[in-house]
């Protein structure tokens, strides 16, 4: 299949993450000069734009940790034709959800109440705030995910890999050398 | 790490002396050593890989790979409650809650005592007299709650397993229906004599005329099996009886272990004499084990009368004994390279095929594995001729078959068939009624639904190895198919990606639909995982795993969309309930601090 007639629409956010999948995804190098000739991008850390809209690609770094979290992932499936996790965050909750073997409240307390030099530490309450979730989740727990890229971070010429078979309409495969779980 | 005194020495130099100090024994070394203290203490574990010179890794890794034993303190009384579909029927749950409340205990931890520990293990043999539990290894069924009662009581009066009442330990044979094989009264050796005076070839050809074919569950055929043997070259030649009979479903093996001992015994022999085997193992599941000292006996007698050990029947050459090898509570086990990897003293781990047993088998050497069944069936052909059996059953499947019956159905218990009996003859003797499936052959066999029960047990048709679980109109197929992956993901061995993991994910998909959090998406990747665990497995533990799950889907389909929640995607976990450790700890109730599990429009 031929590259489509006009440009794809790619959105990319962190929720629970590093950005070092992001810092990878910068890692194609001189791609990414081909790249933008075939895509444009919607909200994403490289453009201006705040709210997500209809687009044909969602990439999604980082696992489900608190309650805006969700309100981003659910507003890329809404908008989204296609949804991947992007990154071992991602795909299995990754580093953040080293947490998930300990009681919310004993987080929390042991950051902001007992931390050597705090005193009369509160855990914050201000509304602004998103909660945290009593667990770190992978996002395939909360909404629908099409496709699966993992790798802490997966390497830039595999996300380029994965990215082309898209774009050209080819179900993406990462084999060999290109596909790793660390 | 460990703060117990170290085992003394001199008890486990009598159990390395037992077994000759071979690093082959290292499996029946363990069990011993964990008589000692009812589990394998660190330092037991270093003396004895010093003593037979082995790494410690490996027999850690032993240890740690057979569920029935221990590498750590799990209670002077260690309660394992059988947890199969049959014994969930008859309401093992509860009888589990009652223990565990009058012991003051959670299930899986030892009490603070150190007195006992509770927890479940899979299918016990003991489906037609459950529910079961063992206890120390020795079974004890038909519990309810006065037995659980009774039971509470000894273990808290520290009352050793010995001074328990004795009817608490009788096993039922249940034999309802009895054909050529479990009609047949043999003189011991008369099967042997018949097969001798035939010469060894005259006997095979016997066996070939017989179309016997194995009733472990593959159905190869015996004497294929047995000649591939005879002409590989290697020594001393080896058979195995496998009796780990851990197919959920199945106790047929037990009953003919129990009372027709002589018949499997001779039938080994009669293997070893078509063979020019010299050595044999019967592997007994150690659910089983209560079996061990009058099949010893049997073994004793055996070789008191001539029918074991050199020169049997005074047959210049012909020189063959038994030693029965325990498992330790390994479904994998019965698949016949793990079983060999476990006869050798190793984890059960299936070993890559070819080469197959019949040409490098135990220690390398040219070896037979056949079931239990199998092999009582040759003194049959010995006795009466192969074309004889060849004439009964069906054109593919010569002779009977014994079905172990268990579930709804008055009568549960084991019934003797000629191959081509119909499923719906099978349950009008048993007394079922309201049948809304029946589940052959065990969790890995094959279920079948009410338009069905026209097919025939036999190896063209309805293959099985003998389980045969029968479910009335109460009963939720769902749960039953639900029921036999959470068995399939405890027995994964773990050593291949996709039955480790696929089998604990498909686990994952069918939890989250019991919780209320299914979807349309959920069947779509369970229908994935069903076909990456039947491609891409090692062994056929891993291939059979997703087979209840994809016959109750395409039979039972609705007892699955009916725990759906309508929408084609769910969150796996209540979302707002997911906040509410954060709204308490931050006191906030705001509109902020609450998500909608499902959202309005989200595809
Ligand atoms: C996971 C698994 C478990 C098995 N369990 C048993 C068993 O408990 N008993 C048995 O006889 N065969 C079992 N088998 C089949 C054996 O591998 C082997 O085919 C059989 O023992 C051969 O004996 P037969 O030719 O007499 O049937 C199992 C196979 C698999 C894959
Ligand atoms: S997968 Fe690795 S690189 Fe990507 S966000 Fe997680 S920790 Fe960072
Ligand atoms: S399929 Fe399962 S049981 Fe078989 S080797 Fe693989 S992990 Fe082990
Ligand atoms: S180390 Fe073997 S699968 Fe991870």
């Amino acid at each position: 299949m031929s590259a489509p007639a006009r440009k794809l629409r790619v959105a990319t956010t962190s929720l629970a993450g590093c950005f070092g999948c992001h810092m990878s995804f910068l890692d194609i190098d001189e791609h990414l000069f081909e790249l933008v000739e075939l895509i444009e991008f919607d909200r994403s850390p490289l453009t201006d734009i705040k709210e997500v809209g209809p687009c044909d690609i969602g990439l999604i770094e980082g696992g489900v940790c608190n309650a805006e979290n969700v309100h981003v992932l659910r507003a890329f499936r809404r908008n989204c034709k296609t949804l991947i996790a992007l990154g071992a965050c991602a795909v299995n909750g990754g580093l953040p959800a080293q947490r998930n073997h300990l009681p919310l409240s004993e987080c929390l307390r042991e950051v902001y109440q007992f931390r050597p030099g705090i005193a009369n530490g509160q855990i914050p309450n201000d509304p602004e705030l998103p909660l945290p979730l009593d667990k770190v989740r992978p996002i395939h727990e909360v909404v629908r995910i099409d496709y699966f890229l993992p790798g802490c971070p997966p390497s830039g010429p595999a996300i380029w890999k994965f990215l082309t078979d898209l774009i050209a309409g080819r179900t993406p495969r990462l084999t060999g050398g290109l596909l790793h779980y660390d | 790490m460990h703060t117990q005194p170290p085992t003394p020495c001199s008890a486990l130099d009598g159990i390395l002396q037992h077994h000759g100090h071979r690093p082959t024994e290292l499996l029946q070394i363990l069990i011993n050593a964990q008589q000692l203290e009812g589990w394998l203490p660190a330092p037991t574990l270093t003396y004895l890989a010093q003593a037979l010179r082995l790494p410690r890794a490996r027999v850690e890794g032993v240890a740690g790979f057979y569920s029935f034993l221990y590498t750590r303190p799990a209670g002077r009384f260690r309660v394992l409650f059988s947890d199969n579909i049959t014994d969930r029927m008859l309401g093992n749950a509860e009888l589990m809650d009652a223990l565990c409340r009058k012991l003051w205990i959670e299930p899986g931890k030892l009490s603070e005592d150190g007195l006992v520990s509770i927890d479940a293990t899979s299918c016990t043999g003991l489906c037609d007299q459950g529910p079961a539990m063992l206890v120390n290894g020795r079974a004890i069924g038909q519990l309810n709650h006065r037995r659980i009662n009774e039971i509470a009581e000894l273990i808290r009066q520290q009352r050793p397993l010995a001074q328990w009442p004795s009817e608490y330990f009788h096993i039922d044979d249940n034999i309802r229906r009895r054909d050529a094989l479990l009609n047949l009264d043999m003189k011991p050796g008369a099967a042997l004599a018949s097969a001798i005076a035939r010469g060894r070839a005259g006997w095979l050809a016997e066996m070939q005329a017989s179309n016997l074919r194995g009733r472990g569950g593959a159905g190869f055929a015996t004497a294929v099996k047995w000649s591939s043997a005879r002409n590989a070259p290697g020594e001393p030649k080896v058979i195995v009886c496998n009796a780990d009979e851990g197919e959920p479903g199945t106790f047929k093996d037990r009953v003919l272990l129990n009372t027709y001992a002589d018949l499997v015994f001779e039938g080994m022999t009669l293997a070893a004499w078509a063979v020019g085997a010299s050595e044999g193992f019967l592997y007994l599941r150690g659910e089983y084990s209560h079996l061990l000292p009058q099949l010893e006996a049997v073994l004793a007698r055996r070789r008191a009368e001539g029918l074991l050990g050199m020169r049997i029947l005074h047959e210049q050459g012909f020189d063959f004994d038994i030693r029965i090898h325990l498992g330790a509570g390994a479904y994998v086990c019965g698949e016949e390279s793990a079983l060999i990897e476990s006869l050798e003293g190793k984890r059960g781990t299936p070993r890559i095929r070819p080469p197959f047993p019949v040409t490098c088998g135990y220690l390398g050497r040219p070896t037979v594995v056949n079931n239990v069944e199998t092999l009582a069936k040759t003194c049959l052909i010995a006795l009466q001729g192969g074309e004889a059996f060849a004439a009964t059953g069906t054109a593919q499947s010569a002779g009977t078959k014994l079905l172990s019956i268990s579930g709804d159905c008055a009568a549960p218990g084991i019934y003797e068939y000629p191959f081509g009996v119909s499923i719906a003859r099978v349950l009008e003797d048993c007394g079922a009624s309201d049948t809304q499936a029946v589940q052959v052959g065990g969790a890995s066999g094959i279920c079948l639904a009410g338009y069905e029960f026209q097919r025939r047990i036999a190896y063209e048709d309805v293959p099985t190895a003998g389980a045969f679980m029968i479910f009335d109109g109460t009963r939720d197929l769902f749960e039953v198919a639900r029921s036999f992956v959470h068995f399939f993901a405890h027995e994964s061995c773990g050593f291949c990606t996709p039955c480790r993991v696929g089998t604990a994910l498909l686990k994952g998909f069918m939890d989250k639909l019991a919780d209320g959090h299914g979807a349309q998406a959920d069947l779509a990747d369970i229908d994935w995982l069903d076909r990456l665990l039947k491609n891409a497995s090692h062994c056929g533990l891993g291939s059979a795993a997703p087979n209840p799950v994809i016959d109750t889907l395409q039979k039972f389909r609705p007892a699955y969309e009916r725990r759906l929640v309508s929408l084609d995607f769910e969150p796996a976990f209540d979302l707002d309930a997911a906040l509410a450790e954060a709204r308490q700890l931050t006191a906030r109730d705001d509109p902020g601090a609450h998500l909608q599990t499902h959202e309005e429009g989200t595809p």
